[in-house]
C-alpha cells in the first residue's frame, strides 16, 4: 500500500533503518573513512596522536614499492586462478546434484562443510595433503610418475597451492546458491526446449545459462570481492607467512604487514583505499556488463 | 500422416495414468482429449510427444514406430498450459526458438518466424519479452512457436484454461481457423466439456486412463455408450434413475411407488434410464414418462428450469416458459424415444434398444456404434 511521504512516515522509516544503521556506520562506512583519513597522515606521532602532516606522500611511496605492485599482481593472478575455475567447478557440480540423485540432502552438506569449517583448519588438513613428503596430492602425483612437488616451499608452486585451497574452500557456498538458482527455473521450459528440437547442450546454454544469469552474477561478484580480500587461508597455509620468497604475497597481506608488522599506518591505510578503490571498479564494471547480459524474471 | 496409438500405457509407480489406449487420429484432424481432472489427458500428451515414454504399448506416426523416438526428434508442436515462453528471449526470438535449433540460416528463420507471427496476427508485438504481454497474446505466441518448425502435429494442453470467458470463446475459434488453415493434425486437451464439442472433428472422453468413447461430438451427445459418457457431457446434468419392471412397459422408480412408462419394452428387469433436462417436455398423463410436483423453478436465459420430485430423487427439466407452472403444481414429463438412454444397472454400459426390441436377449449388452 503505497503512501505520500510525510515527515511523519519519513521519521518513522528512519527509526527503522536505525539499528542497522548504527551498525553499518560503525563498523564499515567510520572505518572507511577514517583509513581514508589516515592514509593522508604523511607524519604522525602514533604516541602522542599527532599529525604533523597531510599529503599524499603515503600513496606515492606505496605505487614506489616493489612489494606492493608485487602484492597486486599476485592478488590479480590468484583472483583469476580463483574465480573462473571455482564458478565452473561449482556449477559443474551443482547440475549434477540438481539432477535427480539418491541421497541429494547428503551431498549437499558434504559440498557445504569447507564453507562452514575454520580456515585454520582447513589449512591444516591442507597443509598435510600439499606435503612435499607424505602429501596426499604428491603421492597422486607419484602415480604418473611425477616427481614430489614442493607445495608450500617452492615459491612456484605456493600460488597454485593456495588457488587449489581457496577454490575447494568456495565451492560449498557457491554449489548452494547455484542449486537455488537452478531449482528455481521451471521444469516447462526444458520441456518446452526438449520439442522444440534442443540437444542437452543446447538447452543448457538457452535456457539454463540465461535464466541463471543473476544468480550468475550475484557469485561472480561475490567471488572477486573475496578473492580480492585474501588473507587468512596464506596466514593459516604458511604459518604467518606470505609464502615463500613472497610468492603469494596479496594486497591485504601488504596491508597487515605495514600496519602490525611496521607500523606503518599511513601506508597501510593508503594500500587498503586503494585495494577498496579497485575492488569498488570492478564492481561497477559488472554492474554495468550485468546490466546487459543479465535476465531478471 | 495418421497417429496410431496402440495398447499404449504408462504407469508412474502403482499409479495407471493411462490405461491400454488404443485409438487413431487421421490426418488433419483435430481431437480433444476430454475428462475429469486426473483421468490421464496431459500424460497422453506427454506420451505423443515424447517428453515420456511409456510403460507398455506402441505408437505410430504413419507407418514409423516412435515410441522410442525422443521429443527432440519426433518434429512436434506443443503448446503448454502456462504456454512456457523462454522469458528472456523477445516475441520474435521465441518463434525464432525451433528453427535456430533446427539450423536453418538466420534470416530465413527471421523472415518464417515474422511470417508465422502474422498468421496468429501478433507480428506487430515481435519485440516484446513475454511477460509484457496479455494471455491471449501469449498464447498466440505459444502457438507460433509451435507452428513454426512445420509439425505434421500439435498438442495443445489446456491453452485456454488461463483466458478469461470471452477471449476463451475467441481464442478458440482462432485455433479452429489456424488449425484448417495450416491443415495440421492436433490434439486438443481439455476439461471443459463446450470446448471439446464445439471446435474438434472428434472428440475422446478419457476417465481413469482409458478411452470411454471416441466420436464426433453430436454422437457422443445423442448416443453416450455409457453411464459415464451421459453424465460428464450436458449442463444441467442429464436425469438418471434406477426403475424396475413391473409389467409389460410399466416400470417403478427404485425405492419407491412412482410408476414410470417406458415407451419400449425392454429385457432387463432392472435398468438405469437416463434423459437430458433439455430432452423433457410437459405434456398430458397418459403419454407422459412421469409425473411428479414441482419443487422448484428458476429461468435460465430462455429456458424455464423446473425440478420436480419424483419418488425419493429429483428431475430436472428445461421447458417452454410459457407453461405457467407454479411449484406444488403437479406435472407430467415426457421424452421422445429417441431421446431416452438406458444403462445396464451393473456394467453401466448403454442397452441397445432396438436390439432389445427384437427380443434378441443374448445381445441385449452388446455397445452400439451407430
Ligand atoms: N510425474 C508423475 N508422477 C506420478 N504420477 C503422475 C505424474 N504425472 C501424472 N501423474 C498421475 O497420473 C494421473 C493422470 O495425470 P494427468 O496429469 O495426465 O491428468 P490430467 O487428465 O491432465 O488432469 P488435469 O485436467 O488436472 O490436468 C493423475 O492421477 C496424476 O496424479
Ligand atoms: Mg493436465
Amino acid at each position: 500500500m503505497p503512501t505520500q511521504p510525510t515527515w511523519k512516515n519519513t521519521l518513522k522509516a528512519c527509526l527503522y533503518l536505525l539499528p542497522a544503521l548504527v551498525i553499518l556506520i560503525t563498523f564499515n562506512l567510520y572505518p572507511i573513512m577514517k583509513s581514508f583519513f589516515i592514509s593522508l597522515y604523511t607524519d604522525y606521532d602514533f604516541f602522542n596522536d599527532v599529525v604533523y602532516e597531510y599529503g599524499f606522500g603515503n600513496f606515492a611511496k606505496l605505487f614506489q614499492d616493489p612489494n606492493f605492485s608485487k602484492a597486486m599482481l599476485n592478488t590479480i593472478i590468484f583472483v583469476i586462478g580463483v574465480v573462473p575455475s571455482s564458478i565452473v567447478l561449482s556449477l559443474a557440480i551443482a547440475l549434477l546434484l540438481n539432477t535427480k540423485i539418491k541421497m541429494m540432502g547428503f551431498f549437499r552438506t558434504i559440498y557445504f562443510l569447507p564453507f562452514v569449517t575454520s580456515v585454520v583448519a582447513v589449512a591444516i588438513v591442507w597443509g598435510w595433503i600439499f606435503h612435499s613428503d607424505y602429501g596426499l596430492i604428491n603421492y597422486f602425483l607419484s602415480w604418473f610418475g611425477i616427481d614430489p612437488v614442493k607445495w608450500i616451499t617452492d615459491p612456484v608452486f605456493a600460488m597454485p597451492a593456495l588457488i587449489i585451497l581457496s577454490i575447494w574452500k568456495g565451492l560449498g557456498f557457491n554449489i548452494i546458491i547455484f542449486l537455488a538458482g537452478l531449482q528455481n527455473i521451471d521444469k516447462q521450459y526444458y520441456l518446452a526446449a526438449k520439442v522444440d528440437g534442443a540437444s542437452a547442450w543446447n538447452r543448457f546454454k538457452s535456457v539454463t545459462l540465461p535464466l541463471l544469469s543473476p544468480t550468475m552474477f550475484f557469485i561472480s561478484i561475490i567471488s572477486i570481492i573475496n578473492g580480492f580480500k585474501v588473507f587468512d587461508e596464506i596466514f593459516a597455509l604458511f604459518n604467518g607467512r606470505p609464502g615463500p620468497a613472497n610468492s603469494t604475497l596479496t594486497v591485504v597481506y601488504y596491508v597487515y604487514q605495514k600496519f602490525y608488522e611496521e607500523w606503518q599506518f599511513g601506508l597501510a591505510s593508503a594500500a587498503a583505499f586503494v585495494l577498496f578503490l579497485v575492488v569498488f571498479l570492478f564492481t561497477v564494471v559488472q554492474l554495468i556488463i550485468g546490466k546487459r547480459f543479465v535476465h531478471y524474471h | 500422416m495418421d497417429i496410431r496409438l496402440n495398447q499404449l500405457t504408462m504407469q508412474f509407480e502403482e499409479m495407471t495414468a493411462v490405461d491400454r489406449m488404443t485409438t487413431t487420429i487421421n490426418n488433419g484432424e483435430l481431437v480433444s482429449l476430454l475428462g475429469p481432472s486426473g483421468c490421464g489427458k496431459s500424460t497422453t500428451l506427454m506420451l505423443l510427444s515424447g517428453l515420456y515414454k511409456p510403460t507398455s504399448g506402441e505408437i505410430f506416426f504413419g507407418d514409423k514406430n516412435v515410441t522410442r523416438l525422443d521429443a527432440e526428434k519426433r518434429k512436434i508442436g506443443m503448446v503448454f498450459q502456462n504456454y512456457a515462453l523462454y522469458p528472456h528471449l523477445s516475441v520474435l526470438k521465441n518463434i525464432m526458438f525451433p528453427l535456430r535449433m533446427q539450423k536453418v540460416p538466420k534470416k530465413e528463420a527471421r523472415e518464417r518466424a515474422i511470417e508465422m507471427a502474422a498468421l496468429v496476427r501478433i507480428d506487430h508485438l515481435l519485440k516484446r519479452k513475454p511477460a509484457q504481454l496479455s494471455g491471449g497474446q501469449q498464447q498466440r505466441v505459444a502457438i507460433a512457436r509451435a507452428l513454426v518448425k512445420k509439425p505434421k502435429l500439435l498438442l495443445l494442453d489446456e491453452p485456454l484454461s488461463n483466458l478469461d470467458a470471452r477471449l476463451r470463446l475467441e481464442m478458440r475459434e482462432e485455433i479452429r481457423r489456424i488449425q484448417q488453415e495450416v491443415g495440421i493434425t492436433a490434439v486438443f486437451v481439455t476439461h471443459d466439456q463446450e470446448e471439446a464439442l464445439s471446435i474438434s472433428d472428434r472428440v475422446m472422453l478419457m476417465n481413469a486412463g482409458s478411452i470411454q468413447q471416441d466420436s464426433t461430438p453430436q454422437q457422443m451427445y445423442k448416443k453416450p455408450v455409457n453411464e459415464f459418457v451421459a453424465s460428464f457431457l450436458g449442463n444441467p446434468p442429464i436425469n438418471l434413475m434406477t426403475v424396475e419392471r413391473m409389467e409389460a412397459r410399466q416400470y417403478k422408480l427404485e425405492n419407491s411407488a412412482q410408476m414410470v412408462l417406458l415407451p419400449e419394452r425392454l429385457n432387463h428387469e432392472r435398468v438405469r434410464v437416463g434423459v437430458r433436462p433439455e430432452d423433457l417436455y410437459l405434456t398430458d398423463k397418459d403419454s407422459g414418462l412421469l409425473s411428479g410436483k414441482v419443487l422448484h423453478i428458476e429461468t435460465i436465459g430462455r429456458d424455464t428450469m423446473i425440478r420436480l420430485k419424483i419418488g425419493n430423487t429429483s428431475v430436472r427439466a428445461l421447458v417452454d416458459p410459457k407453461h405457467q407452472l407454479q411449484t406444488g403444481d403437479i406435472c407430467t414429463l415426457g421424452a421422445d424415444r429417441d431421446n431416452i438412454h438406458y444403462f445396464d444397472c451393473d456394467t453401466g454400459e448403454r442397452v441397445n434398444v432396438e436390439k432389445e426390441a427384437q427380443g434378441d436377449a443374448d445381445t441385449a449388452d452388446v455397445e452400439e456404434y451407430a
